[in-house]
């Protein structure tokens, strides 16, 4: 089963929240090592559905796979294969940032030595080297993220998922992110499945494609094989012929009532 | 262990840098001390009970530990959104484990708080009757911490955003603390408010700590001490089974 070259399987999964279906009869597989981006306009149901593969939300129906093993049943042993970095933060910004390092290193059971080395080299790889020691609060939004895909990094997994890693970050920085993300996929054979509203990154980094609009999965393919399935000339284009121009209204949730606050107290 | 060990070091460290936190939390129960302790201290005594500050001080104590203890797990519903509490959801640790190391961190936090304002009433002129008395407390103290610290994680898991935060405080926290007796004796009160007294289990945390410090119990330090243990271990079932139910 592990010589599946499907890491991730996917199979007519749903999700509803009361009345509102937000994945509706997903189906759609990842192979190993590649890069699979997640693209949808807002609402579409992309974080949904990470949240179901990194075992933080149950499916109504449907089956999943990671690496052959059932995220629901076997969450501990799912868990031990992925690093995540989710669309808000998730570092403690009042310890440093080698603490936050060291904390994930002991919840993922990385030997100490190997938590120093591999912390070390991930550190300098990102470009935080030099600020392990300081607290993460006074990190800037790139940085921040620099170390949580670091972070994502440290216990080698076998799937990186990263929901909207470079929401608000510079060129620079966005570019800088991904040469090195790209990297460690290149040499440690990781799979990297993103999210992200940016279509040029998408073009530019995805090996394969998929694109859902609400809850469903609308096409699949390489960047070039959905340009030619839309006749468009840009990814973008290709996008916006399978989704529509119209612009989607989510319902404003609790959880986006506390990113309100949030933003007003810049943690 | 190591996972308990170090969620717990977190927030012991969180803790001791969060200076300004820690000065700013004194300001509510040094109030009550203050005001209440001096300016109800003439009648209190004129109605036979002697020094009111003797009485209020464990009631004091008691207040900054449930507040404290209360706020570590409720913070949680923030931590699960944009703060560091997803990370540990989504590592390959059981559930119960993270849960005991935050509700164990949170409630030594509250025993810090706790010490700090006992200090803060032997500078306005508490006096327990001994050095053993004071260890003795203590003990009771950290139990009354781990209460409502577990309470706090039941709480904090099931809450779905901050206005729930609000309802916690002024129909659970207040009141709490209100009827817990930490502010009057419990002898020859109205039979309703009686009752209401006898279910808060803070009520036998700080009887059993005036009981303590002062040598004047009302339930005896004994069933104070079983009371508290009781409700403890059954909040720490809840906080687990509640913790281990988070979707994110």
């Amino acid at each position: 089963m592990s010589q599946d070259n499907r890491i991730i399987r996917v199979q007519h999964l749903v999700r509803t929240f009361g009345t509102v279906t937000a994945v509706n009869d997903v189906t759609f597989d990842v192979r190993r090592g590649e890069t699979f981006a997640f693209l949808g306009p807002n609402g579409a149901g992309k974080t949904t559905t990470i949240k179901m593969l990194t075992t933080v939300l149950r499916p109504t129906s449907g089956t999943l796979e990671l690496d052959g093993l059932d995220p629901v049943k076997d969450s501990t042993e799912v868990r031990k294969r992925f690093g995540v970095v989710f669309q808000d933060p998730s570092l403690d910004s009042e310890l440093t940032a080698w603490e936050n390092l060291d904390i994930h290193g002991v919840l993922y059971h990385v030997p100490r030595r190997v938590r120093r080395e591999r912390g070390e080299t991930l550190l300098k790889l990102f470009e935080l080297w030099d600020r392990r020691n300081d607290l993460v609060k006074t990190f800037s939004g790139g940085m921040r993220r620099r170390l949580e895909i670091a972070r994502g990094f440290l216990h080698t997994p076998r799937v990186l998922f990263l929901d909207e890693p470079t929401l608000g970050l510079d060129p620079q920085s966005r570019n800088q992110m991904w040469t090195h993300v790209k990297n460690l996929n290149a040499t440690e054979g990781v799979t990297v499945f993103l999210t992200t509203h940016y279509m040029d990154e998408a073009d530019r980094v995805a090996d394969r494609i998929a694109i859902i609009d609400h809850g469903k999965i609308v096409a699949t393919g390489s960047s070039a094989e959905l340009k030619q399935q839309t006749g468009a000339d840009s990814l973008e284009a290709a996008f916006l012929k399978l989704t529509g121009t119209t612009i989607r209204d989510e319902t404003f949730s609790a959880e986006d009532r506390m990113r309100q606050v949030a933003r007003v107290w810049r943690r | 262990m190591s996972v308990v060990f170090i969620l717990w070091l977190r927030e012991l460290k969180k803790y001791l840098r969060s200076r300004a936190q820690i000065v700013a939390s004194l300001g509510t129960p040094l109030m009550y001390l203050g005001v209440l302790g001096f300016g109800l201290g003439p009648v209190f005594r004129r109605a036979g009970e002697g020094s009111y500050l003797q009485f209020v001080a464990p009631g004091v104590i008691g207040m900054t530990v449930l507040f404290t203890a209360m706020f570590s797990g409720i913070a949680m519903l923030w931590d699960r959104q944009f703060g560091f509490l997803k990370e540990t959801l989504v590592a390959p640790v059981p559930r119960v484990q993270i849960m005991m190391g935050r509700t164990l961190g949170g409630a030594t936090v509250a025993v810090l708080q706790g010490l700090l304002i006992f200090g803060v009433t032997l500078v306005a002129g508490f006096r327990p009757t001994s050095v053993l008395a004071v260890i003795l407390a203590f003990l009771i103290i950290a139990l009354i911490a781990l209460v409502f610290a577990a309470l706090a994680t039941a709480i904090g898991s099931s809450l779905k955003d901050m206005q729930g935060f609000q309802m916690v405080m002024n129909f659970l926290v207040m009141p709490l603390w209100f009827l817990s007796g930490a502010l009057y004796p419990l002898q020859g009160l109205p039979a309703a408010l009686a009752v209401l007294t006898r279910i808060d289990p803070l009520t036998y945390g700080i009887d059993g700590v005036r009981g303590i410090l002062i040598g004047t119990a009302h339930f005896g330090v004994a069933l104070d001490i079983a009371v508290l243990l009781g409700v403890g271990v059954l909040f720490v079932i809840a906080g687990a089974w509640r913790f281990s139910k988070i979707e994110v």
